[in-house]
């Protein structure tokens, strides 16, 4: 976890983001600006960044959206970043981004500094997120909310509470 | 241990303490049967697709107990032709019964249908998911044989990739420390979540397509009909059909009280001249699903503790 450096009368002083991009890629002068107020989500798996974007609907969003994969990454194979700017997001759209990138850290920006961090978590039941792959799973025909237990986190692997099938993150379609 | 107003869904929903249990009042019922005791309760039986099996067996044990029995046995007659959801069918249903068995094509059914209802609602099987009260029945049927759950070697023959018998019967019988003989081409053998979790829990199993290679060492052999329906390609079916036949030859080389059971129906697993030999259980398999029915009906009812 990142020091946090304390002010003279001890209250924290807020960082700076730093988006995991080398000095280098940053001379080559990134479209990934810094934005004054709004979300980025980081540490998102590479191949789960346009997921990502998808789950927020950023196609419509009429802020500034920022997109970026492939990066390098200490952390990770190579991970992609999503920046949004004037959007916070619903405890609703952290739990969909945890089934797609459960090691993302969604930062929340104010005046650009970085006013709250919070790392998402997979949640053990799944409401109403994710579309069962099963063809012949009574929630693909009939009108209900789907419902899936986490059975494995590490990698995801998830139980529909219906037809008890089980899907690895290949299969898992976000509503 | 009550099991008034509990819904039989899964066999995935039941510890081991419960099916225990469960199979010590089938025993009660089976000796010492109580006539009348559902005097007065309605069974609707739901049965969205055929299955004469299931569904007598269920109104077999209800009228035995003394119970009355509604419903359906073909969905086309039902306003389920008019486009009324299953929720709805549920719902309008559990005015007129005490208790509804289902059995529907589509799979996870069961489970909408138990949260529909506030009645109890006992699975008859939702597609190739679930079909608890078989799984109790071969449970029944191989304590019964074997006078023990615990430390048996079980093997299953047949097509084991879309068994939904096989699949449960195995999760089940996981919780009394086996050795399973998983015994398929290929093609059909036991699905890999299955198998996963098996390693999870150190149970020991062997794959292997050679019906022959474990013969000596397995005290129950579950065979299983190769599912015609189960295949888009009818040249695949043809490929598979009749891969396996226990026949006299074969119990040559077997245990001495060596159980063969079978959900029934058989097309030609199982040569007829097997029937008349002590290792033949598939009838009494069969058989022993009145008890098992008649005790869970009981016991959902709350006439049974």
């Amino acid at each position: 976890m990142r020091k946090k450096s304390k002010t003279r009368n001890g209250k924290i002083r807020p960082k700076k983001i730093t988006t995991g991009i080398s000095k280098e890629e940053v001379k080559r002068e990134l479209n990934i600006s810094a934005i004054d107020e709004g979300t980025v989500i980081d540490h998102i798996p590479a191949d789960a960044t346009f997921k990502v974007a998808e789950i927020l609907d950023l196609e419509n969003h009429k802020g500034v959206v920022s997109i970026a994969t492939n990066l390098k990454s200490k952390s990770m194979d190579k991970k992609g970043i999503v920046k949004v700017g004037g959007k916070g997001l619903t405890q609703n759209e952290v739990n969909k981004i945890a089934i797609v990138a459960p090691d993302a850290t969604v930062n929340i920006i104010k005046n650009y500094y970085v006013k709250e961090k919070i790392k998402v978590n997979a949640p053990d039941v799944i409401d109403n997120v994710v579309k069962c792959s099963n063809p012949v799973c009574i929630t693909n025909n009939e009108q209900i909310a789907t419902k899936f237990y986490a059975a494995k986190k590490d990698p995801l692997m998830i139980k529909c509470h219906y037809c008890e099938r089980t899907m690895g993150k290949e299969d898992i379609e976000i509503i | 241990m009550d099991f008034k107003n509990r819904d039989i869904i899964s066999i995935n929903d039941f510890s081991k303490e419960e099916i225990l249990h469960i199979l010590k009042l089938v025993r009660q019922v089976e000796n010492r049967p109580k006539a009348s005791i559902l005097k007065g309760k309605i069974l609707a039986t739901l049965f969205f697709e055929p299955s004469t099996r299931t569904s007598l067996s269920f109104s077999s044990a209800m009228e035995q107990l003394g119970g009355e029995v509604i419903g359906f046995s073909n969905a086309n007659v039902t306003s389920i032709q008019k486009g009324e959801s299953l929720w709805d069918t549920i719902k309008m249903t559990e005015q007129y019964a005490d208790i509804i068995v289902i059995r529907h094509p589509l799979e996870g059914s069961a489970r909408l249908a138990a949260e529909a209802a506030s009645i109890p609602v006992i699975n008859g099987g939702d597609g190739a998911n679930q079909h608890p009260t078989q799984t109790m029945l071969d449970l029944y049927t191989i304590q019964k044989t074997k006078n023990k759950l615990d430390g048996l070697h079980i093997g299953f023959v047949g097509d084991l990739k879309y068994g939904r018998t096989v699949h449960s019967l195995v999760i089940a019988l996981s919780h009394f420390n086996p050795t399973f003989y998983f015994i398929a081409p290929d093609e059909l053998q036991m699905p890999e979540s299955y198998t996963d979790e098996l390693f999870q829990k150190k149970i020991k199993y062997f794959k292997t397509a050679d019906l022959n290679r474990f013969a000596k060492e397995i005290d129950i052999l579950y065979v299983t009909r190769i599912q015609k329906e189960r295949f888009p390609d009818p040249l695949e079916y043809e490929k598979f059909k009749g891969i396996y036949k226990i026949d006299e030859q074969f119990l040559q080389n077997v245990k001495k009280d060596l159980k063969i059971m079978h959900p029934l129906p058989r097309v030609g697993e199982i040569d007829k001249a097997v029937d008349s030999t002590s290792h033949a259980a598939y009838f009494g398999q069969a058989a022993n699903g009145i008890p098992v029915r008649k005790a869970l009906l009981a016991m959902v009812l709350g006439k049974l503790k």
